[in-house]
């Protein structure tokens, strides 16, 4: 930003300090929730009576794990499926349709093109909450409760994926090479397949990560939608560990939201350039 | 290149619509359309019959319903409690995320670690906001509960200098309510001012560098820099920030809803909150008035929305669009 031609006066050394502090203070914050949380998984209900704080891991962790065999209320593996399945189905669904959707809306003249893109444009904001009760109302008649595909045949239509999607091949496609592989004899819907979509990949990547977590987070439509206790997904079993059944089990809970939350962590911190850097492009574009 | 064939082409941009906008109608149009009709409708209780529904003598008795109740469980209090708890989140954090941007894009102050600080305070934005609810409520248990082991730490060491005569005793944060609302609008605040941030400082980055050359020569110092050029720069990203975060937090429900169940005395009850107890935790199950509740949320949505578009449209996009239609026009003739 700064052109080496100019001279710049540097920041006294207290200023320097201050403001290393105020974000080592807040970097502190962001973590230590999840610390103690790990801590105090590893530790009795009766050690956490007596000392609620520590920083140091304890051994007890299999005592905690125990708890759930002798109340089973809430199943981590279970959830962490069903999360898997809709997370893995609506990512891939809204990826795919969005990115065509994108396509037809970049690369071709047609004459609704402008007012569906206003259309899409004007849809974006719309929170599902808003529809929720004709959407179970509606799912309920058809008999499509406790069913996942319910919660992942709607990420075929994602206004946000698509206005993205649009922005990216927007200045990224030329068509000179829809024009070639036209001319090689690729029919529309191949060239689509085998040459805009890899062009597409960094956008792809980008959107995977945040349809993902999103879908993996939602917990609204999943607790209206799914009952039974063997489609539940993660958030809901959290949800199931503030009940009266694990009313003292204090490292039990603990452990519990570490089961929900470590996978999380790990993968964040594995994918996390990619992760910052990609809410920076979607804010510039 | 030949005219029929661009013709020829132009179907596969509707043909590749298609998937879209099927699912469209079915999964998000019909559904607002059919919460719209059953906002008129007296639809209640878990075994009546969609045939069965009738039209309500006065069509807008629900929302009359809805919007008339006081107190405890009422929409109004719902609606209050969600604008304060959003307001007391989005302001520290609108500060904060100013003051971190301001900070990490000058280059007078050099802050180092800038990559691993944006990773750690970004970190609680992708974390299942169920289970940090859930945590946030095991630090805040009573009778004992780490918190209160704070506050007890604080109270035992001061009495020992001053004597106010402390008794021990430990507090159940979740029954004051400020407390309980606070803590709502704190977690909000934890989880999106990273996010804020990393917003705020790519819309700083993407300024022409070429502006601040010229504030630079022209004397312009490190305040006058920042309020008159990078805040005027950021205003779009500032406003999608906005709005964003408003819509968010209208629908507000996973954090509160765990937290303490829209306790104590629903004073962190959401509007989200009420939509869903009327229709699935009211043991008559009036999925009416939950539509109500939810068309009187989408249309106060709508218009922030509408609202945002109208302060965001590019005007010199506007202005080009003209001239290019002109242009076409010009072409036919």
């Amino acid at each position: 930003m700064s052109s080496k031609s100019l001279s710049k006066s540097q920041d006294s050394l207290v200023v320097k300090v201050f403001v290393y502090i105020i974000c080592i203070v807040l970097a502190i914050l962001s973590i230590l929730p999840f610390w103690f949380m790990v801590v105090n998984a590893t530790r009795t209900s009766e050690m956490i009576l007596a000392h609620p704080i520590s920083l140091i891991p304890s051994s007890h962790l299999g005592d905690n794990l125990k708890v759930f065999d002798d109340k089973p209320t809430f199943q981590p593996v279970t959830g962490f499926i069903n999360s898997a399945i809709i997370s893995v189905g609506a990512t891939v669904l809204s990826l795919y349709f969005s990115s065509l959707t994108a396509y037809a809306l970049t690369a071709y003249e047609w004459k609704l093109r402008d007012s569906f893109f206003k259309f899409i444009m004007a849809v974006m904001m719309i929170p599902a909450q808003c529809t929720l009760i004709g959407f179970f109302k509606m799912v309920y008649a058809l008999h499509m409760t406790n069913n996942l595909l319910t919660l992942i045949l709607p990420a075929i239509a994602a206004p946000a994926t698509v206005f993205f999607m649009r922005q990216y091949l927007q200045s990224s496609l030329s068509m000179e090479i829809v024009q070639s592989a036209r001319i090689d004899g690729a029919g529309e819907f191949r060239t689509f397949n085998s040459i805009v979509l890899p062009i597409m990949k960094p956008a792809l990547a980008t959107q995977a990560i945040f349809i993902y977590v999103g879908t993996w987070n939602e917990l609204f439509r999943p607790l209206v939608i799914l009952i039974d206790a063997s489609k539940k997904t993660m958030p809901i079993m959290v949800s199931l560990l503030n009940g009266d059944i694990y009313r003292v089990e204090y490292g039990a809970i603990y452990l519990g939201l570490a089961i929900t939350i470590l996978p999380l962590i790990i993968v964040y911190l594995i994918l996390s350039r990619y992760i910052v850097s990609g809410v920076a492009l979607g804010a510039v574009k | 290149m030949d005219k029929r064939k661009t013709v020829n082409y132009a179907k596969y941009g509707y043909i590749f619509s298609i998937p879209f906008v099927i699912a469209y109608l079915i999964f998000s149009l019909y559904p607002v359309l059919y919460t719209v009709v059953i906002g008129f409708t007296d639809l209640h209780g878990l075994t009546m019959k969609i045939t069965d529904m009738r039209l309500m003598s006065n069509p807008f008795q629900n929302y009359i319903d809805v919007l008339s109740a006081k107190g405890n469980g009422s929409f109004r209090l719902a609606f209050f409690n969600t604008v304060i708890m959003w307001v007391c989140n989005f302001i520290p954090q609108l500060f904060v995320s100013l003051l971190l941007t301001a900070w990490f894009t000058d280059d007078r102050t050099k802050i180092k670690g800038q990559g691993l600080f944006k990773v750690l305070v970004y970190l609680p934005n992708i974390i299942t906001a169920a289970s940090v609810a859930i945590l946030f409520q095991a630090f805040l248990s009573y009778p004992i509960g780490p918190l209160n082991a704070i506050r007890s730490g604080f109270l035992n060491f001061f009495d020992k200098i001053f004597h106010f005569g402390f008794d021990g005793k430990t507090y159940n944060f979740l029954n004051n309510k400020n407390f309980t609302r606070g803590t709502v609008s704190f977690i909000q605040f934890w989880m999106w001012y990273g996010n804020t941030m990393v917003l705020l400082i790519a819309g700083v980055i993407g300024i022409d560098p070429e502006i601040f050359e010229a504030a630079q020569i022209d004397g312009a110092n490190r305040r006058q820099t920042f309020f008159r050029i990078t805040l005027p720069c950021i205003r779009t990203i500032l406003l999608y920030v906005l709005v964003t975060s408003m819509i968010g937090g209208l629908n507000m429900f996973d954090i509160p809803q765990l937290l303490n169940r829209g306790g104590p005395d629903g004073s962190t009850a959401t509007t989200a909150m009420y939509i869903y107890t009327q229709a699935f935790r009211n043991s008559e199950y009036m999925y009416n008035r939950a539509s109500a509740a939810s068309i009187i949320m989408f249309i106060i949505i709508m218009i922030l929305t509408v609202i945002l578009f109208y302060i965001l449209r590019d005007k010199d996009e506007v202005e080009l669009r003209k001239i290019r239609k002109r242009e076409r026009k010009a072409l036919k003739r």
